[in-house]
């Protein structure tokens, strides 16, 4: 595992050396030692063979990875581009999360840690980490936003059988940011045996290096998989972004590659304009939120403004740092994608490859459809960071499934392939 | 204006602790908490601290959270919260702001310090703003000779008490317990040995910067038991439940509220 030493951030976590200064550590007095030493211990520990080959060892044998790249031919035929997909959704527990987490539990074995706490907004995040809670025998708590306790029922009960204690979390807007506060409220409570495992490249320094550097196997291994089976590097490589950090686990394999055009969706809503959304970068400001200079969604007064999208996973009205540094300078740009977008992609693909994938990812295949159509005949690597069964419920609703019966040509998914115009 | 070093010249020679209170501008509204704050000034308060609510206060407990989203419900801006430093520190009773970091960046730093000073406010408090990364909110405030007053902690290092006691004017805040705000029942057996701690740096560097104790203080008796080490006993929780208790009986919340701060105001002298 290289560290991506080059791409920052600095010392003090600072991403970009121009007149903002990204990321950086806005947090109480309380953490900052902590912050401090979990600083120094992963820094000593990504420099020992000895933590690297037992994470490298975790991920092979217990999590599956690496994962497969897969040339997505029925997809390709239909977008006009070659579509290769980063088979994230078939890790353990169904989305690259379990990159981050494993790394963040094993540091928190290191540290003498007897309790892992996590936020989670679609409820990968919290599954991953209670499953790295209970192989590792650490006890396990997690907040979720009392609105996607709702909309991701099913990851809540997978939570708790895996033994973790979820706490539905009543304050603010009851979604992912406000999940975070509380998170952050025990963690101030409980530092001295607790660690956060933090579920994105956002956040306080270390967390946006750290979780970058645990998810960056996505990137170094689907460079290696795109060379060998084409010979060249991808025209294009997507991602969805919420926090970010599917998007910079992939990314960070190919900041150093000036032909690969980076492009990250986000979480469009009912559309950037009608401000019900999760489009960070495309329509935030530069704030602070949850300890980083970053974009965010806010008002006049630096109240954040809450999130909208289908997926709960990119509902969050923050992002991670290094994202906005490289919106910032250029490197990468971000796109906004509506629900109705993503939902038809869920679709697509369900129908062209037989890959039910998580709404997030959607919105990733969703746009990379929409850059297939502007550069016929490229080759578009996509991360397709988890898979859909969490969200059945919400595809349930959205097309109309389930019930009785029905005629083939009468199926509502039946047409989506052909439309955009599918949604309620 | 009055800065807070003259409370603590006027405490110190009475030989005492300084009280000094909380409550969010905005709560119950604006004209309430203006109300509210100017009684906490009259029945003994020597030092006021205006919360400036934020959507997302992650060092605030239940209660002060909840007056928080009350105030912002209420419809209550950054311009409101200015506002209403300007009536409390007309009473001459030093005020300064408690906010989270973003609200301040988004005003802008500079037009905030210069605000905040044009309304009579003696600095800021800013539990997420540690001075490391506080650089342009010190300059701001240096131009103007404003409170920096930055939050100590029971895991801070020797290093990190030195370097945030230097940067700090007014008086250094000790955050007593870890944990967020919140009435405790007792109050914590960090506080002393952090403060004992603070002392010793403060006093390896020839500091006369007071410390005051904050986190958990209900009644008088632990107002009496923190004034005993401390210079400042500071209290919010407490005062916010009061207002919150007595929900739509206004006369009633501001009699507890009374009550209250004449309780602490006795206790902050037996110490």
């Amino acid at each position: 595992m290289t560290p991506a030493t080059n791409q920052g951030p600095d010392e003090r976590g600072h991403f970009g050396a121009g007149e903002v200064a990204w990321g950086g550590r806005f947090m109480p007095e309380a953490l900052i030692s902590e912050l401090d030493e979990l600083t120094a211990v992963w820094t000593a520990a990504m420099a020992d063979p000895g933590f690297t080959g037992e994470f490298e060892r975790m991920l092979r044998e217990y999590a599956g990875v690496p994962s497969m790249l897969y040339d997505a031919t029925r997809l390709s035929e239909h977008a006009g581009a070659r579509i290769l997909l980063k088979r994230e959704d078939l890790n353990h527990t169904g989305a690259h999360k379990i990159r981050n987490v494993l790394g963040q539990a094993l540091l928190a074995r290191r540290m003498g840690k007897t309790r892992m706490i996590a936020e989670t907004g679609a409820g990968q995040h919290g599954v991953a980490t209670a499953t790295a809670a209970a192989y590792l025998g650490l006890d396990c708590v997690v907040y979720m936003g009392a609105v996607d306790t709702e909309r991701q029922a099913l990851n809540v009960a997978r939570m708790q059988l895996l033994g973790a204690e979820v706490i539905a979390v009543e304050s603010g807007s009851r979604t992912l940011k406000d999940a975070i506060n509380e998170a952050i409220r025990d963690w101030v409570a409980t530092v001295e045996h607790t660690a956060y495992c933090f579920g994105t490249a956002a956040g306080p320094h270390p967390f946006p290096a750290m979780v970058r550097d645990f998810c960056r196997g996505i990137g170094d291994e689907a460079r290696a998989q795109v060379l060998e089976l084409t010979g060249a590097l991808p025209d294009i490589v997507t991602a969805c972004v919420g926090g970010g950090s599917n998007a910079i686990g992939m990314f960070t394999a190919f900041l150093d590659d000036p032909d690969v055009r980076i492009v990250g969706f986000e979480a469009g809503g009912d559309g950037v304009d009608t401000g019900r959304h999760a489009a960070t970068i495309f329509a935030g400001e530069v704030g602070v939120l949850h300890g980083a200079r970053t974009f965010v969604l806010q008002d006049e007064d630096g109240q954040t403004v809450e999130s909208h999208s289908i997926s709960a996973g990119l509902d969050y009205p923050g992002v991670g740092p290094q994202h906005a540094h490289l919106a910032h300078t250029g490197r990468a740009e971000y796109l906004p994608i509506t629900d109705a977008e993503a939902m038809d992609a869920l679709a697509l693909l369900a129908r062209t490859e037989g890959i039910i994938c998580a709404i997030e990812s959607a919105h990733a295949v969703a746009g990379s459809l929409q850059l297939a159509a502007q550069a016929p005949g490229s080759t578009i690597l996509v991360n397709l960071s988890g898979r859909g069964d969490k969200d059945m419920g919400t595809a349930i609703e959205w097309f109309g499934l389930g019930g009785p019966a029905v005629e083939p040509e009468a199926s509502p998914v039946g047409e989506l392939a052909e439309t955009s115009e599918g949604a309620p | 204006m009055t800065f807070t070093r003259d409370a603590f010249a006027r405490t110190r020679s009475e030989g005492r602790a300084a009280l000094v209170g909380y409550l969010p501008a905005g709560f119950p509204d604006v004209a309430g908490s203006i109300e509210a704050l100017k009684l906490m000034v009259d029945a003994g308060c020597d030092i006021i601290e205006i919360g400036l609510p934020y959507s997302d206060p992650v060092m605030d407990g239940p209660t002060i959270q909840a007056a928080a989203l009350q105030a912002l419900q209420g419809g209550v801006r950054t311009a409101d919260v200015l506002r209403t430093v300007e009536a409390v520190a007309a009473t001459g009773t030093p005020t300064l702001v408690m906010t989270y970091w973003n609200p301040v960046e988004r005003h802008g730093v500079e037009r905030f310090a210069q605000g905040l000073l044009d309304a009579g406010g003696a600095g800021l408090i800013t539990p997420d703003l540690t001075p490391d990364s506080g650089a342009e909110w010190i300059a701001a405030a240096d131009a103007r000779g404003l409170d920096k007053v930055f939050l100590v902690a029971p895991s801070s290092t020797e290093d990190r008490l030195a370097m945030t006691t230097a940067a700090s004017r007014g008086f250094v805040y000790a955050t007593a317990v870890m944990g967020v705000t919140g009435v405790r029942a007792s109050t914590s057996d960090l506080a002393g040995p952090l403060v004992s701690r603070t002392r010793a740096v403060l006093g390896a560097a020839a500091s006369d910067l007071p410390i005051g104790v904050g986190l958990g203080v209900s009644n008088g008796t632990q107002a009496a038991e923190v004034a005993g080490y401390a210079d400042a006993v500071i209290v919010g929780s407490a005062f916010v439940r009061t207002l919150l208790d007595a929900g739509a009986d206004a006369a009633a919340g501001l009699a507890a509220l009374r009550a209250l701060t004449e309780d602490l105001a006795n206790g902050v002298r037996r110490g």
